[in-house]
């Protein structure tokens, strides 16, 4: 009679007591992995158009991004890729002739109405060059804690955003050097520690490796993977071969318009769209 | 502008057509064997085997060198991984050819069991499947590969008939059970050629429209 109820991973399958716990009774395949099955929406966006000036170059974007997934937004120059990540903090309105229409929902909430300072704070951003204060290098992540009137212990945070930016054990020794002191790939890492230290839920790359060499680009993309159980991570990068390993779901953008999103994978080996197969094989235009 | 990238592709392609062509060419000549008691021919079937070995290494090496040095997206990726495994199908039919030719070689020692009558009729379809395969990977064609699959059924059904019938020769006089027996193999290499033109067929439908069909039952294909 079956004593044991051991649940082997995805089989149910109960043992008797005098097997050997690893042999599973039936034959059966192991569970497939998916990105998809608890993956809740984190933006829902809709109808999204936005115009620099009478120049529209975003055409009604409708796409919906989920939590804890990396999602990879490429396309050619000048398609809107870095419009859509930065409208997705509002950055657009940092530019004066910005005019954005459409509804960008953060966790159900309209962007639109929420403070500003607040929505930056939930989504935090990285650009394509390293853009460091001209502070020291504790003070660079601590900034972010001090202006949002951080209650705890800084120096702990600090350490644990640069652990978290795989750049702690490089700058342990020297927290109080300019941050200018650091290479480019430090620098980098140094941003990505920064939007890290308020704890946001989205982390939005423009091109974060863009200027790096292979091992910088690699530790960032780690890092990437190691942030996905905590934050939702939107990349817009223009080298494929990253985007087809770091990211979960990639979305191919082209003159201001949403071609195709897919998960990763598919993307790659079986687009759909006839426009997107050109880009990614390179034989475009 | 062509790219460096296109023209090893184009290159891969040639190889690759080349290799179908020796594989085919293989097949013919070691069923000729048979049909013709040719001596000569069989041989010159065991000699040829080494072109084919030798091309599917350079096919495979190409193949790691595009996917190492170009990562190839989308299309490109689907065709240089069905370019592979069609490398190996194309090698495993020489290899049937070697085994047809070297059965060719016992049974001219023997007086003809039977007139061929279904045998050259299983040839035809089995060498019809493989040059269909490659028609279709020439003119990617999913289509044309898709006909390919549906003919697998009659292969396999004319090898069982072939058998029944050989085997009541083997029944009726033990002298004809050493080429009958040489004969059944014919069957089963060819039949072996079938599944092989059946599973480039299913390779261009994937290169071509993305679409696995491996293991599916006919009419979802």
């Amino acid at each position: 009679m079956a004593s044991v109820g051991t649940v082997h991973s995805g089989n149910n399958v109960n043992l008797k007591s005098e097997q050997s716990v690893d042999t599973p009774q039936r034959f059966s395949l192991p569970p497939k992995p998916s990105v998809t099955a608890d993956s809740s929406l984190r933006f829902k966006i809709s109808g999204l158009k936005v115009f620099y000036g009478p120049k529209e170059v975003l055409h009604g974007i409708d796409i919906n991004i989920s939590s804890n997934v990396v999602t990879a937004l490429i396309g050619p120059s000048g398609c809107g890729k870095s419009t859509f990540l930065r409208s997705l903090n509002r950055m657009t309105e940092t530019v004066r002739t910005a005019r954005v229409e459409g509804d960008i929902l953060l966790d159900g909430e309209n962007i639109a109405d929420m403070d500003v300072v607040k929505l930056r704070r939930r989504v935090g951003m990285v650009f394509q060059r390293p853009n460091p204060f001209p502070k020291s290098i504790f003070d660079n992540v601590a900034y972010g804690l001090r202006i949002n009137g951080y209650k705890g212990s800084l120096s702990e945070s600090v350490e644990h955003s640069l652990r978290r930016a795989a750049l702690w054990d490089e700058v342990k020794d020297q927290l109080h050097k300019s941050a200018y002191t650091l290479s480019g790939g430090q620098q980098q890492r140094l941003c990505i520690a920064r939007a890290l230290a308020v704890d946001p839920e989205v982390l939005l790359l423009d091109e974060p490796c863009s200027a790096l060499d292979p091992v910088t680009t690699a530790k960032i993309e780690e890092l990437l993977f190691q942030l996905k159980p905590s934050c939702t991570i939107v990349i817009v990068t223009h080298n494929m071969q990253q985007a087809a390993r770091a990211s979960d779901f990639t979305a191919f953008l082209l003159e201001g318009r949403l071609i195709e999103y897919q998960p990763t994978p598919k993307l790659f080996t079986t687009p759909s769209d006839p426009r997107t197969e050109a880009y990614i094989t390179g034989r475009f235009g | 502008m062509e790219r460096h990238f296109e023209h090893d592709l184009e290159e891969l392609k040639e190889r690759l057509l080349w290799m179908a062509g020796l594989a085919e060419r293989a097949v013919h000549q070691a069923v000729q064997a048979v049909f013709q008691k040719d001596e000569a021919l069989a041989k010159r079937v065991l000699d040829e085997e080494k072109a084919i070995n030798e091309m599917q290494i350079e096919i495979d090496d190409r193949v790691m060198q595009l996917v190492a040095l170009q990562q190839p997206m989308a299309v490109d990726l689907r065709f240089i991984l069905s370019a592979s495994r069609i490398n190996n199908d194309l090698e495993r039919i020489g290899d049937q050819a070697v085994n047809i030719a070297q059965s060719a070689l016992r049974i001219l020692r023997h007086p003809q069991v039977k007139p061929y009558v279904d045998l050259p009729r299983m040839s035809e379809l089995a060498e019809g499947m493989v040059r269909d395969s490659l028609n279709s990977l020439v003119r990617r064609d999913a289509d044309l590969a898709k006909s390919v699959l549906v003919r697998d059924d009659q292969v396999d059904n004319l090898r069982d008939q072939i058998f029944r019938e050989l085997l009541t020769y083997m029944m009726e006089n033990s002298a004809v059970v050493f080429p009958a027996f040489e004969l059944v193999l014919v069957t089963k290499n060819l039949e072996r050629i079938g599944d092989h033109a059946t599973n480039i067929a299913e390779d261009v439908i994937y290169m071509v429209a993305g679409r696995d069909v491996r293991h599916l039952a006919a009419d979802r294909r």
